[in-house]
This record gives C-alpha cells, structure tokens and sequence, in this order.
C-alpha cells in the first residue's frame, strides 16, 4: 500500500461530519478534507482562490464550504468559486474504501503550477 | 423438497444440445435461465450448481421473513417442479470450488465435475465483515440468506439485546425485524446519516427519530472497535469512544462484495466485479456472468433491478440474438412497514444544480428533487412516496420539465396536464371552496377575499385570515394567490432570514419558542427549510437562537459557528489567529503582564498591540500553538477575552473615583463587576459596555451597546450606542441609585436583547427597528420585568461561564488544532501527528 496509486490518510471517523481537516505536505501546498453532513468526502488545496483563506475553516454546508475569509463560496466537488466570484482551487482525487481515506498519490504530491508553499500559513 | 442430488462423475448432455453450467442459485442465476428458456427452449442442456440447500427464492423477501410478515415458502420463486420441468439439473447444497478453463469443466465441493460448452456465473456478493477483534465469535452473524435468518430468529427466541453493525438498507432491515421479534435492537453506524448514501441529512434526520421513536438506539459516527466475547460466544461491543453495547446477538451488515474468488482464481479479468461486456461476456468469450457479482461498465449493482436488464441481455446473447445492456438507473425504497422512504439517482447536488425541497412538518413529509438543465438527476422522498415511480420514470427517461418545474414537487397530479402546468393557473384554476392552509382551514375564497379587502402582502394575508401563518407550507400557494389576485403589486414583506426559508428572524425565533424546537435539523424540518442542512448565514442564527432558548439544555452545534468562535481566537489573514486574554475591567498586574511576555516570546509572535478594548492582543499565533498558548495564559490566572465573539467583548472603564479628581463613583470597580458577571454571554452580536466615573465620559460609555455614566446621585444607563461603521450614541434608558439596581439592569437589558435581537443585530440597529419606547415597555411597564429577565440571564450564564480556552488547553477538541497527518514530498511517506 504504501506505493500504491493512494495515500491512505486514516479512518474517516478523524474527520467530524459537517467540518474539514487539514494535511500539511512538505514543499507542496496545504491539503484541506472536507466531511459533509451527508457523509461525503473531498479534498481542495487549502487555499481560496481570493486571497488564500484557509478553506478548512469555513463552514461546510450541502456540498460546498463558505470561506472564513470574505465569505466566498467554493464548491468541494469541483474546486469552483460559486455565484458571483470567479476562480478555482485545485481538487484532489478522493476515495473512502472500508471507512478509510485515501488520496490520489500523484495528486498530493504532484508539484502544482505557481509558487508552492503559498498556502495559508497555518490553517 | 426433494433430496440433494449427488450424482457423482460426469452426466452425458441430451443429443445436439449444448451444455450450459451455471455457478449460483440465486436471483440472478435463475432468472438468466428463465429467460433464455423463454426464448429458445431446447437449445441448452442446463445444470445449475447452488451453494445453498434449497430452491430458488426471493432474496429481498427475507427481511419479511425475519420480520414476521411472511413464511420462506411464500417467497419461492421457482419450487423444484420448475426444475423437473425444464429438465434443469439441480445441484444444490455444493459449491463450486473450481474452474478449469482449459478442460472446460467446473469441479464441486462433492467431488462433481461438470464439463460446459458455456459457463456462467452468477455469485452473488459475501457480506462484508468487518474484520475487528471478535467478529469471528459465536453470534456474530451477517443477513444474506435463509440460514442467516434461522440464525437471527433462534437468537431472537429468548429475547435480550441485539447490536446491527451498519445504518444503511440491509442493516435497518434488520434491525427492524429483530426488534419486531422482541429484542432491544442498537444500530451502529459510522457514518453521520442513516442510509447516507440513499438519503440525505434532512431525511436521515426523519428516518432516525422514527427509529428512535419505535424504542430502537442509534448511534451514528460510531466505529466499531471490538467485539466483545465470553467462552467464545458474543456479549457485546465496544466503540471506538469506549462506549460498550451489550448483545446476545451481533449483525455486520456493512456492506457487500461481488463474490469474485472463482473468477479471479480462473484468470478472469476482475476489478471490483467481474468484468463483462454489454452482452454479460467475461474475458473468456465462453464464459458469461450477471447479477452483483459482474461489474459492467465500471459499475457494481446491489439491487435487484439491474439484474432483470442483464439478463434479457444475457439471453439475447445466448440466444444469437444480441441486443446489448447499457447500465441502469436504480431506486430504493426501504421495507420497514409504516415507513415510506423513496430515493433515486444522484441527489448530492452539485454545480449546475436545482434543489427543490418541500416539507409539511404537520404530516412527517420531506421531498427533495434535485434538477440539473431541467432535468431530474435525484429524488429523495420522506413520508409520502406516492409520486416516487412517477420522477424516478422522468428521470430515467431525462425527461426537459422547464414547463412543468415550478409544480414538479406537489406531484404528478398537480403538475401534469396542459394548464395546470404554471402554478399561477394552477392556483386560479382551483375552486373558491378549495383549501388553502390546512393547519387553519382557509379556503381559497377567503384568502381571495382578504387580498381584495386589502391584505397586499403576505404579513398582511397572514394577519388578515391567519392563512400560511402556522406551519408556513402553503406559503407558495399564497403568494400564487396574491400575484393571480393583484398582478405586480404585491408589497414585499420583511425578509427572509436567506435563501433556505421564507420565514424572517423573527418568525423563527418564535416558531422555536412556541413549538418548542431543540434542534437544527428539527427547526428546518419543522419550518420548512428549502434545502437540506441550511448555509453559512441560517446555519449560525439558528444555533445561537437554540442557544439562547434552551439555556443548559441545548448542545452548542460548533459545526455551525464562524471560525473565531469554533477556535476561540481571531483568524487573521494569513490563517494565524490572534489571542486576546480578559483584562477585567481594563485592569491588569505584573503576573499577567510577565506572562504575555513570556508567550510572545516563547511562540514567536510577531505582534503584541494594545487594543482599543483596553487589553492586549498578542498576533500571529498558529491554530496548532493556540492550547499550549491558553495553557499558559490560564496559569498566569487570565482567561478568554472573547474578542472573537458575538458576546460580551469588554467592559472599558475610566479610572473613578478612586484616583480621579472629578470621579463620582468607583467606575473602575462596578465595570469589573459587570465584567465578571456577563462575561461568556453568547449574543446576536457583539456587546460593549464601557462605565465612566463622570459625565467627562472618558470611556466612551454612550457609543456603547450599553453605558454606565456615573454621576454624585447614582448611575445614568444608556443603551444602544455604536462606534464602528454607522456612529450612533446612546439613548438614555434611566437612572438608578446603586451598583445593585446598575447589575440588575444591566442584565435585563442584555436578556431582553439576546432574546428579541436577530442574529447579527447590534443593539444599535435593533433599537432603532423596535424604538426605544418598545424597549422601555418591555422592561419598565411591569415592576417584575427587570427581575426576571435578569434572573433569567443569570440562570443561562451558569452554564456560560467556564473558559473555553481551558477546555482546550485541557485537549478537548484536539482535533480542530491538529492536522490529520503530514505529507513528505516523494517518498510521500505518512507521518501520523
Ligand atoms: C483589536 C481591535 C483593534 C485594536 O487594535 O484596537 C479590533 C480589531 C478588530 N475589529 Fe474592532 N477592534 C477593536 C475595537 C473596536 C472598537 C473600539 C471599542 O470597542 O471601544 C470599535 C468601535 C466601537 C463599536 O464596536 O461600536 C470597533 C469596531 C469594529 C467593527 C464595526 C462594528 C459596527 O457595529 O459597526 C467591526 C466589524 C464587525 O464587527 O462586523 C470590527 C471588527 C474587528 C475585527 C474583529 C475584524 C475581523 O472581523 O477580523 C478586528 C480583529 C483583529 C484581530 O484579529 O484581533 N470592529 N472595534 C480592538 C479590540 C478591542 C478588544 O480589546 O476586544
Ligand atoms: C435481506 C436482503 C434484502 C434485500 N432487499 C432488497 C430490496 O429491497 N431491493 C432490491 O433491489 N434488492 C434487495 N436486496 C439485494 C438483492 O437480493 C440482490 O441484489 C440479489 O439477490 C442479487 O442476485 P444475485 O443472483 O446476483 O445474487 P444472489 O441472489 O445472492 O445469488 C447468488 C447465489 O450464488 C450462490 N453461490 C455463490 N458462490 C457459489 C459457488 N461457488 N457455488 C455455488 N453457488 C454459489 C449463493 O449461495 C447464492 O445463493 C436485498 C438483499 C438482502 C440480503
Ligand atoms: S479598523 Fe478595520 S483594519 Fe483596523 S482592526 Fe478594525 S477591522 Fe481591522
Ligand atoms: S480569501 Fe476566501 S473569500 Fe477572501
């Protein structure tokens, strides 16, 4: 597993329905997972895409989260600020088997367009 | 029943006939056969295997079967004279152990060898076990056939304590029979929502309180650590938590796997499922699979449906006369008598899509419709299932409903047929005799009638002939009434609280009262919420209205608080936080200095700033610092300064008498006891309070939300003022002689607004709404008021006042301050935290 194509990051139980968790990567940027109240899971860069507020710690509502920055709202399905504002963080590939979760490996550590580390400094 | 066969060595086929060899007595397995014998009767020579000892049944039917409702001979579907009659060899009670692909022949548990021109397999899926210490004891069980049943029946027999591992279809199936038996049934489920993946929060929410009400525990979040045994036997179960459940009698029913081991171990490609083409035809081309142990098209099916649609396919094929099968859109519906649950599609939302919600609390019901272009993608349905059949055929059938939307969700009587189509005419096609409001029983005529005598807003008709003003679920229909009535000249009300509700702040907050609600999903069930867990805007409100109503008695949703006041610290923006320790009344002294000190230092904050509040705010702090940093400050005797808060911020004071040579009073000694009697309050937003020693005011008391100006006769208190964005300076609500009668008011005053503000109204914006007059009568017009508002505030601040920073110094809710886990670039190795 530990090569695998999935990064096992833990049971989904670490995660309370309804809130976010974060994943710092080294040399990359902040990961940030998201439990809905409806039991799904999602992963964003921890970053939104106005001024790099911490996504982590927004409120989660059906599925998108409410920045706790300047209130955008950003989808956590796509990534993709929603209503009037425009722009988009980068999602990454997530999957729940047998209740843990994992991360799209090449997603996680893939090194990302920009500047890395640019992330909120501590989310 | 005739007796298992056992014929050992190979059976000779009938002349010209081709040998077909099927692996699995189940539902798929049989049916695949049925159909092919529909089509070309004499064409195979078939021999079915099946590891079970008996006939082919009615899988789903078995939870009736535990339930009571039916016996296994009713839920037969083919007896053993279909067999006779189709010249069907039935080999039952032996498993197929073996495939050899090469000698084209499968090898049974007996001994039996079985040469086919054409295989197929039809498995099925094995329970998912979850493989937790104990699951292997006697009494551990899981729900998939016959034997599973006997077994949960014998247990049932002498009644006690049943434990169902697993909240979704199979699991609550279940638990309702077991409890139906007479055992005391706990389910427990990991995820939040009950049947999460057929239903959403709202209709979890339902599901879970009728469970509950029928004397069932649920307990969702709940990981199942171990399973507890003596003398190998089952006795209970311990969660993660360490909570302990006792059971005679365990059942997993968490999840399904396709039965794939003899495929794999024949070489067949396999993935989840075993793979097949839109023909039903593996890897080897003689060999063909259906039912849930096939993965078609990238997916795995665990409903009955899908199965019917494969096999035609199969048998088309089998038959020479290929069509193809492309997948399937499925539904569910639960099968708990007196439950009507329906759920189909996708209804996850999404970008691009609609949401469509309506409930009637009086009546149990939530509808959920999700829409995308038009189209429905999902339904939820909750207590009136009737329609279920008619959206899941238009959903399948993708059907453009841009004409229809508006009365989608009242179902198809309503919204089908021509000019019922628009609601409007809808609504002006009903007969003036037809009602309206059923909680209040108005016919349309009246409502009519109050329009045209000049009710030209909702309030107004609300008001005028009480219509829509109970629950609030035909509020749709009313606006109808007034547009078809008036034209545009509807007057627009008073706001709704956002775009989840048309009820305002104000409607809610006395809803919750009035009816007594205690919970979030329980006021949006109750008041009609239009989508499924709220948003950022109601979300807040409600649970602070819940806070304020049910003092001690509600559980703070922190889920639903802002940042701040989930970390109890302000978030800057660069994600740190900044930390604001209480300095009662402004007062400070060489210990609590020496430990800011010593914090900034020891933690590297880059900022330490006096702020405007009299304190000091210590910048820059990282959220997996802020317990230690309390921790710290906690020792040196300070606790949380709130300045994140929409509570009680400070009291700012002047220096009094005491120094001061125009002091009148001791301001700085009555502001430390307003300080530590309101402190910890939650508010509709912030509150300050500032107390001058003279009319000098050098507190700023009268841009104050509330202000003490002392003066040589007593205490004048003023009310409403606002610094900040729009100045406004204090009305003067009264004078009093004492420090007592000073405390008194002033907790009657914060109770008065804490119960009647909405949420995000400062005292400014508030008074200026009811008038200062309405704030007089409400406390002055009876001589008990002020008592008992203040006694009510401080009933609620006895379980307000601990410090929050305490808690978490202490390691509650560690989780929100630390991070899952590390990630190292790549080697990507996992470093817990
Ligand atoms: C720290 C402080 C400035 C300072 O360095 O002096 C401050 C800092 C902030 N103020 Fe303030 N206000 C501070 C005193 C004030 C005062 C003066 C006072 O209280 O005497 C006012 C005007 C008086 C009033 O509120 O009526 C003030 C009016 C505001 C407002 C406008 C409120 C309004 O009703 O218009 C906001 C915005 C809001 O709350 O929505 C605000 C919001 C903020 C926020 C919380 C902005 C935010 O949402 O992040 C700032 C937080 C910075 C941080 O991370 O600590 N701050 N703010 C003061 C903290 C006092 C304390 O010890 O707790
Ligand atoms: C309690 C219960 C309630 C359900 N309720 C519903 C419902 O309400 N709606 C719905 O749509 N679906 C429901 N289902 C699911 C439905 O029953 C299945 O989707 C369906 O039975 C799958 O058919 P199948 O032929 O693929 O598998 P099965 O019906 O399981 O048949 C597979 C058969 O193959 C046999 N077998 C396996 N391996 C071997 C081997 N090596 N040799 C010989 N035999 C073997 C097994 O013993 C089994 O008899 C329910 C299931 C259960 C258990
Ligand atoms: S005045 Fe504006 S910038 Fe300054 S602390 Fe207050 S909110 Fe922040
Ligand atoms: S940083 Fe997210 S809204 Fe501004």
């Amino acid at each position: 597993m530990m090569f695998g194509d999935w990064l096992d990051i833990g049971p989904v139980t670490q995660i309370e329905a309804g809130t976010a968790r974060t994943l710092p990567v080294q040399g990359g940027e902040e990961i940030a997972v998201f439990h809905t109240m409806r039991g799904e899971f999602f992963a964003l860069v921890n970053a939104c895409p106005h001024r790099k507020g911490p996504l982590s710690q927004g409120i989660v509502h059906g599925d998108v989260v409410t920045c706790p920055l300047h209130n955008w709202t950003i989808s956590l399905r796509s990534g993709n600020a929603l209503g009037s504002d425009e722009g988009c963080v980068p999602s990454i590939p997530l999957k729940v088997d047998a209740g843990r979760i994992y991360l799209k490996r090449s997603a996680v550590v893939a090194p990302r367009a920009g500047p890395a580390g640019t992330g909120a400094r501590a989310a | 029943m005739n007796a298992p066969m056992s014929i050992k060595g190979r059976s000779s086929p009938a002349r010209g006939r081709e040998r077909l060899v099927v692996i699995g007595n189940g539902m798929a397995g049989c049916r695949a056969v049925e159909e092919i014998l529909a089509r070309a009767p004499d064409r195979y020579d078939i021999t079915i295997f099946g590891a079970e000892p008996r006939v082919n049944y009615n899988r789903i039917m078995l939870s009736p079967v535990l339930a009571g409702e039916k016996r296994f001979e009713e839920i037969v579907i083919n007896p053993q004279e279909w067999y006779d009659d189709n010249a069907i060899t039935l080999v039952w009670g032996d498993r197929v152990d073996y495939i050899d692909r090469e000698h084209k022949s499968v090898v049974a548990r007996s001994g039996r060898v079985e040469p086919y021109d054409r295989l197929l397999i039809a498995t099925g899926s094995d329970p998912f076990i979850i493989p937790v210490p104990g699951h292997d004891l006697d009494g551990v069980v899981t729900f998939r056939d016959l034997d599973d049943v006997d077994r949960m029946l014998a247990a049932a027999e002498t009644g006690g304590d049943a434990v169902v591992i697993g909240g979704g279809l199979l699991g609550l199936e279940a638990a309702h029979g077991l409890s139906l038996r007479g055992m005391k049934v706990t389910v427990v489920h990991l995820m939040p929502t009950l049947m999460e993946r057929q239903l959403d929060e709202a209709a979890g929410w339902l599901l879970r309180k009728e469970l509950e009400g029928r004397g069932q525990t649920i307990l969702t979040g709940a990981n199942t650590k171990h399973i507890h045994g003596v003398d190998g036997r089952v006795v209970g179960i311990e969660l993660e938590d360490g909570t302990r459940v006792k059971a005679d009698i365990v059942v997993m029913a968490a999840g399904i796997r396709p039965a794939t081991g003899l495929a794999k171990a024949a070489g067949l490609d396999v993935e989840r499922g075993i793979l097949v083409d839109d023909h039903m035809v593996t890897s080897d081309p003689a060999i063909l699979a259906v039912g849930e142990c096939v993965q078609h098209r990238g997916l795995c099916y665990g409903l009955v449906a899908p199965l019917w649609d494969m096999c035609r396919s199969l048998a088309d094929f089998a038959t020479d006369a290929p069509t193809g099968y492309s997948g399937s859109v499925t539904s569910t519906k639960l099968k708990v008598s007196g439950i009507d649950l329906f759920s189909a599609g996708d209804f996850s939302g999404g970008e691009g899509c609609e949401d469509i919600v309506l409930r009637d609390a009086s009546r149990g019901i939530y509808k959920r419709i999700v829409l995308k272009d038009d189209r429905i993608v999902g339904t939820v349905l909750y207590g009136d299932t009737a329609d279920g059949n008619w959206y899941f055929d238009l959903m399948r059938r993708q059907e453009d409903l841009s004409d229809i939307r508006e009365g989608l969700i009242f179902g198809q009587a309503f919204a089908s047929g021509g000019a019922l189509a628009d609601p409007s005419a809808a609504v002006a096609a009903l007969s003036d005799d037809a009602e309206i409001c059923g909680c209040n029983g108005v016919s349309k005529g009246t409502v009519v009638k109050c329009i045209e005598g000049g009710a030209h807003s909702l309030d107004a008709v609300r008001a005028g002939c009480k219509a829509s003003a109970s629950c609030g679920s035909c509020t749709g229909l009313v606006e109808s009434l007034l547009s078809v009535t008036l034209g545009g000249d509807v007057e627009s009300g008073p706001k709704a609280m956002c775009k989840c509700t048309s009820f305002t702040h104000g409607d809610v907050r006395r809803q919750i009262v009035e009816k007594g609600l205690r919970e979030i999903p329980q006021v949006m069930q109750e008041l009609h919420w239009s989508t499924p867990d709220g948003c950022a805007s109601c979300r807040p409100a409600l649970n602070y209205y819940l806070l304020c109503a049910w003092p001690g008695e509600y559980v703070d949703d922190q889920k639903s608080r802002f940042v701040n006041e989930r970390m109890h610290a302000n978030i800057q923006k660069d994600g740190t936080y900044s930390v604001v320790p209480r300095m009662w009344g402004g007062i400070t002294n060489p210990r609590e200095l020496r430990a800011i000190a010593d914090v900034v230092e020891k933690y590297d904050a880059p900022m330490v700033k006096v702020t405007g509040g009299q304190r000091l705010d210590i910048f820059g702090i990282r959220k997996e610092d802020l317990p230690a940093v309390w921790a710290d400050l906690n020792a040196a005797g300070m606790v949380s300064g709130h300045a994140y808060g929409k509570s009680l911020r400070t009291v700012k004071t002047c220096v009094g008498s005491e120094w001061c040579r125009f002091g009148t009073q001791d301001s700085t000694g009555l502001g430390v006891q307003i300080e530590r009697m309101t402190w910890g309050s939650w508010m509709p937003h912030k509150f300050k309070i500032a107390v001058s020693g003279c009319p000098r005011n050098c507190a700023e008391a009268t841009i104050k939300d509330f202000g003490v100006v002392c003066v040589d006769s007593g205490y004048e208190l003023h009310v409403g003022g606002n610094g900040g964005i729009k100045v406004r300076a204090t009305d003067l609500l009264c004078k009093v002689e004492s420090e007592r009668e000073a405390l008194d008011h002033c907790a009657a005053f914060i109770q008065l607004y804490r119960e009647e503000a909405y949420y995000l109204e400062r005292t400014a914006p508030w008074i200026e709404r009811v008038g200062l007059d309405h704030v007089k009568e409400r406390l002055f017009s009876d001589p008990d008021t002020v008592a008992q508002l203040a006694a009510r505030f401080r009933f609620s601040q006895t379980f307000m006042q601990d410090d929050p920073w305490a808690r978490r110094a202490a390691g509650e809710r560690s989780d929100l301050h630390s991070h899952i886990a590390t990630v190292r670039p790549v080697a990507a190795e996992m470093e817990k935290a």
